[in-house]
Parts: C-alpha cells; sequence; structure tokens
C-alpha cells in the first residue's frame, strides 16, 4: 500500500509499504478515509522527538471503514465508519478502567523506552515514534487498529468525513484541557494558540459554561477563524500587551483557568524567543516553553494551567516561583479520547461543535509532504492539511 | 516474657538478620554480583486470578526455579501485586551496564514476564508491535531496532 513515511528531519515521501496485519485477537484493520496534518506532528518532522526510524509511517487523526476485525472484537464489525483515537488503551488495566486512556499499561509495546526517559512508561499513539509503541500511522490507505473495541467509535449518519475526522485528536484533546483544567460556569478562559486544538479548547470551554474565552495567537487568518467558527474573543499577542489585555478582560484578577495548546517549538515575541531557540539548537534545553511560561504568568491566583501542547524533554527557565507562590495547579496529558469522542461526535451531529473549518486544505496522500510543508510554514493560511488515500 | 527477654530476643533476631543480609551480600560478592532486587508490577485482577491455587501466571511459571515470586492484594482496589526476583546474584556497576548494553541482562526475562504476566491477566494477550517495524533500516534505525527490541526487557521496572 501507499504510505507517508518519515525519511529523516523534514524528509518525508510516499512509498510503497507492507499492509497492515491482524497481529492480535482485538485487532482492526480500517481502510483509512481522511487523515489530518496536526501540530504535535511538526516535533516529528522537526527532529525533536528521539526514537524515529527512518521509513516510520506518519499521522494519528483519521477515520475509516473498517475491513476486517480479530477474533475478539466484538463490539466493532467490518463496513463500521469509525472514528480512531490517536492513543489507544486496552480497556482493562487500572489506567483504562480510570479514564487515564493514554497512560494505557499494555498497549506500548515498548515499555522500557519511556520508563527510562520518564519514569513510567507511557501509553500507546499512532504513528508517533517508537517511544509510544512504534505503531503504523494514518497517512496510509490502511491502518491496523489494537484494542479496537475500545478506541473506534461509529461516526453517525449526518456527520460528515470532514468533520469527524478531527473527533480522532484534536477535538478530544481540546475539550480534555477544558475538561480536565475544572472550567465551569463564569469563568474566564484564556487559551494560548489558535490551531485545530487551540481552536477546539475554546469552544469546550465556552461549552462548559466559562463566561469568557480568550484565544490568543499571532496568525491573522488563524484569529479570524476562531472568532468566526468558536465565536470566541482573540488576541493578537504581536499587537498587544497579552498581560495586561487578560487582566482587562478579568476584572484585574487574570484567567481562572489557562490553557497551553502550543507545545515545544513555541514563539513569542523579543528576545526570549532567540534565547530559547538558540538553547534548543544547542541541545541545553529540548523544548521551548514561552507560552507555558506566559500562561502560568497570566494565570490567576489559585487558578489552573492545563498544558496540551506536547513537550518532550526538558525545560528552561520554568516559573517555579509563580506557580507556587500563586497557588496554581498545573496538569498535563496527552489526550485521553475515549472519555470523550462518542459525546463530541453527538455535538457536531448536533451543531453545538464545528470542527469541519479546520480542514482548510484537503488534497491527496501523495500531495503529503506538500500538505506538511503548507502546514509547518502557515502558507495559504494552511491550518490542517488533510490527507485523502 | 519480660521487656528485658523481649529486648534479648529482638536484638537476636535482628542480629541474625544483620548476619544474613552480610551473608547475602558475601555470596554475592563472591561471585561478582549482587543480589537482584524484587521487580514488581500492579494486576489489575483479583489475588485469586492472578495466582489460581497457588499456580503462578505462566510467563512467570517458565522461569522455574530460578525466580522468587510474591503475590499480594494490592491496597485500594488496585488489584494485584507481583514480585519477582532472581534467586542468582545479578551484575552492578561497569558490569551490570555492559550486561544492559549487550543485551544480557539477567533481570531482562524477569521484567519481560512480569509485563507479560499483566497483559494476559488483564487483556488475555500480549500486544505485538507492527511488523515489519521500518522499510529503510539505516544505521540510526538500527540502532532504534535494538533499542525496541530490547524495551519489554529494559526499563526500571
Amino acid at each position: 500500500m501507499k504510505a507517508l513515511t518519515w525519511n529523516g528531519v523534514n524528509d518525508l515521501s510516499v512509498e510503497r509499504v507492507p499492509d497492515p496485519q491482524i497481529n492480535n485477537r482485538q485487532d482492526a484493520i480500517v481502510e483509512v478515509r481522511l487523515s489530518s496534518v496536526c501540530g504535535s506532528d511538526l516535533h516529528l518532522l522537526g527532529g525533536y522527538m528521539p526514537a524515529m526510524e527512518r521509513g516510520d509511517v506518519l499521522g494519528h487523526e483519521f477515520l475509516g471503514d473498517i475491513v476486517e476485525v480479530g477474533a475478539d472484537v466484538r463490539k466493532r464489525s467490518v463496513g463500521e465508519r469509525v472514528v480512531v483515537c490517536s492513543f489507544f488503551g486496552c480497556g482493562q488495566c487500572w489506567y483504562c478502567q480510570n479514564d487515564l486512556w493514554s497512560l494505557c499499561d499494555n498497549a506500548n509495546t515498548n515499555p522500557g523506552l519511556t520508563e527510562l526517559t520518564y519514569g513510567q512508561p507511557l501509553g500507546a499513539c499512532f504513528g508517533y515514534s517508537h517511544a509510544l509503541g512504534g505503531n503504523a500511522g494514518s497517512h496510509a490507505e490502511y491502518i491496523r487498529v489494537p484494542y479496537a473495541d475500545h478506541g473506534a467509535f461509529p461516526v453517525p449518519e449526518g456527520v460528515s468525513d470532514r468533520a469527524a475526522v478531527f473527533a480522532s485528536d484534536a477535538a478530544p484533546t481540546g475539550w480534555m484541557g477544558a475538561d480536565l483544567g475544572g472550567v465551569k460556569s463564569g469563568d474566564v478562559v484564556a487559551v494560548w494558540g489558535c490551531g485545530g486544538v487551540g481552536q477546539m479548547a475554546a469552544r469546550a470551554a465556552m461549552l462548559l459554561g466559562a463566561e469568557r474565552v480568550i484565544a490568543i495567537d499571532r496568525f491573522p487568518e488563524r484569529l479570524a477563524m476562531t472568532a468566526e467558527h468558536v465565536g470566541c474573543e482573540t488576541i493578537d499577542y504581536t499587537q498587544t500587551d497579552v498581560g495586561g489585555e487578560l487582566l482587562e478582560r478579568s476584572g484585574g484578577r487574570g484567567p481562572d483557568v489557562c490553557i497551553e495548546a502550543v507545545g515545544m517549538e513555541a514563539h513569542t515575541d523579543g528576545p526570549v524567543n532567540l534565547y530559547d531557540k538558540a538553547k534548543q539548537q544547542l541541545r541545553l534545553e529540548s523544548d521551548r516553553p514561552s507560552a507555558l511560561r506566559e500562561a502560568i504568568y497570566h494565570c490567576r491566583k489559585g487558578g489552573t494551567v492545563f498544558c496540551l501542547g506536547v513537550f518532550g524533554g526538558l525545560i528552561d527557565k520554568f516559573p517555579m516561583g509563580a506557580l507556587l507562590n500563586k497557588g496554581l495547579t498545573l496538569r498535563g496529558a496527552q489526550q485521553m479520547g475515549q472519555n470523550y469522542i462518542p459525546m463530541l461526535l453527538d455535538r457536531i451531529a448536533a451543531g453545538d461543535l464545528k470542527t469541519d473549518h479546520l480542514m482548510t486544505h484537503p488534497m491527496s496522500l501523495d500531495e503529503g509532504p506538500k500538505g506538511y510543508d503548507m502546514f509547518k510554514n502557515k502558507k495559504d493560511g494552511c491550518v490542517r492539511a488533510v490527507l485523502k488515500p | 516474657m519480660n521487656g528485658k527477654a523481649l529486648a534479648l530476643s529482638g536484638l537476636a533476631v535482628g542480629g541474625g538478620a544483620a548476619v544474613l543480609i552480610r551473608r547475602w551480600k558475601e555470596d554475592a560478592s563472591e561471585t561478582g554480583g549482587v543480589n537482584d532486587r524484587w521487580h514488581t508490577v500492579t494486576i489489575n485482577r483479583p489475588l485469586d486470578e492472578v495466582s489460581v491455587n497457588g499456580r503462578l501466571p505462566e510467563p512467570l511459571a517458565m522461569l522455574g526455579d530460578k525466580i522468587e515470586v510474591q503475590v499480594r492484594l494490592a491496597p485500594g482496589d488496585r488489584g494485584t501485586e507481583v514480585a519477582a526476583r532472581l534467586r542468582d546474584p545479578v551484575p552492578s556497576g561497569p558490569a551490570g551496564a555492559g550486561a544492559r548494553l549487550r543485551g544480557q541482562d539477567p533481570r531482562g526475562p524477569v521484567r519481560r514476564a512480569l509485563r507479560d504476566c499483566r497483559a494476559l491477566l488483564e487483556t488475555g494477550e500480549v500486544l505485538s508491535p507492527d511488523r515489519p517495524p521500518t522499510t529503510h533500516p539505516g544505521p540510526g534505525g538500527k540502532l532504534i531496532s535494538v533499542a525496541t527490541g530490547r524495551a519489554r526487557e529494559e526499563g526500571r521496572l
């Protein structure tokens, strides 16, 4: 089959690779309909995440049709149109049964790698390095889906492919940030980043009852898209003082919940950006955390900062003093979409949650390298390039 | 038993334990290694499903007399804790690091067996990785292949 493979830093190609097979009794094989690029892929593309190997198939946000199931798949069947959660879990370990799906004890076939790196083994994700299991990604004609009963969800009739594909990752990730960040009625919520995940986090905060939601970015087209399709307030951080704006819009308190949806390649104005880039290039820090620093700094006393953006290693100049002395709660997680995807699909069907606008650049799988170039370099207002095998 | 006798017996027990510990360490050092520590996993299943009629789960049972095993109820409804350690001393320091680099760490099969037990008891099977893992086994890929080939036997477990 054809697939988009990683061949080194900023080096992608479309190649022939072996078809996936049922390796376990709880596997399913899905014929991919649509597969979206994701901001977190850029960390792989840029070489910031280790444990990538030439020939690895990228992609973790997708939907498709089930074409084969293993002997122990009970809930899913051939022919179903399903959206698949990017992180998969066994559904039986303590973590899965306590709704901590991306921390599954059994899904990652390479547990020793993250156990040595992070202290405990992580769960598994499609197309996201051998540290997270080395599972082939979804930028391909077919993909193997382990534990299919727990991670593949039927798409309701009436929900289009282009809307449903974002229920795989962007929407549940964003929802998780607002949910686990504790957003409640009357809150003021600030979201750093107006990409797909940031927009979904902002919409989730609104649907969870936030009084004001303010999304922050620098790209005019993303700010405009967020204002139009999410319906929240926006701030262009290149045009104004973000801190002053947030204080003004929150009665001088600061946002109750700050959601960071940027990750390890954050950009900021001024010398701090150069400082972080230099340290990252010199390997004195692996991740650039300027948006996370800002979220901690601007959060109200006693508030919550939720980190959705992907970080892989170590950061510098972490504002521990602000965190401690303001009594903040800091939390982060890789997405746990199994908790949210059915509800999100229902909300998409009902019109509460709009996702299809994120697909700014549909294209063929063969155009995948071009799609990543457009996405990475924000060409032509690209928010998401979505590949159709 | 009066207080003095209790203290003496306690001292004796303590002394005996100290002697045992010293002998344990001496035994280990004579063979150039150290005594293995307990490697432990918590399995989200009740104790009577983990150890059926006192029998060990298959992956651990296959290690036979090479290991000691403890099975106990985990606190807080977390299932069952299973701990295993090798009876023979294991390499430490530079020798231990070398063994790990060469893929000859005797603790590797213990870690794998514990992980396999958990997967089998919780899900009924051990998840297999995608095959083949790559179509381009270059130098970097070979390094990753070595790391992933041993990842189930490595880590902090």
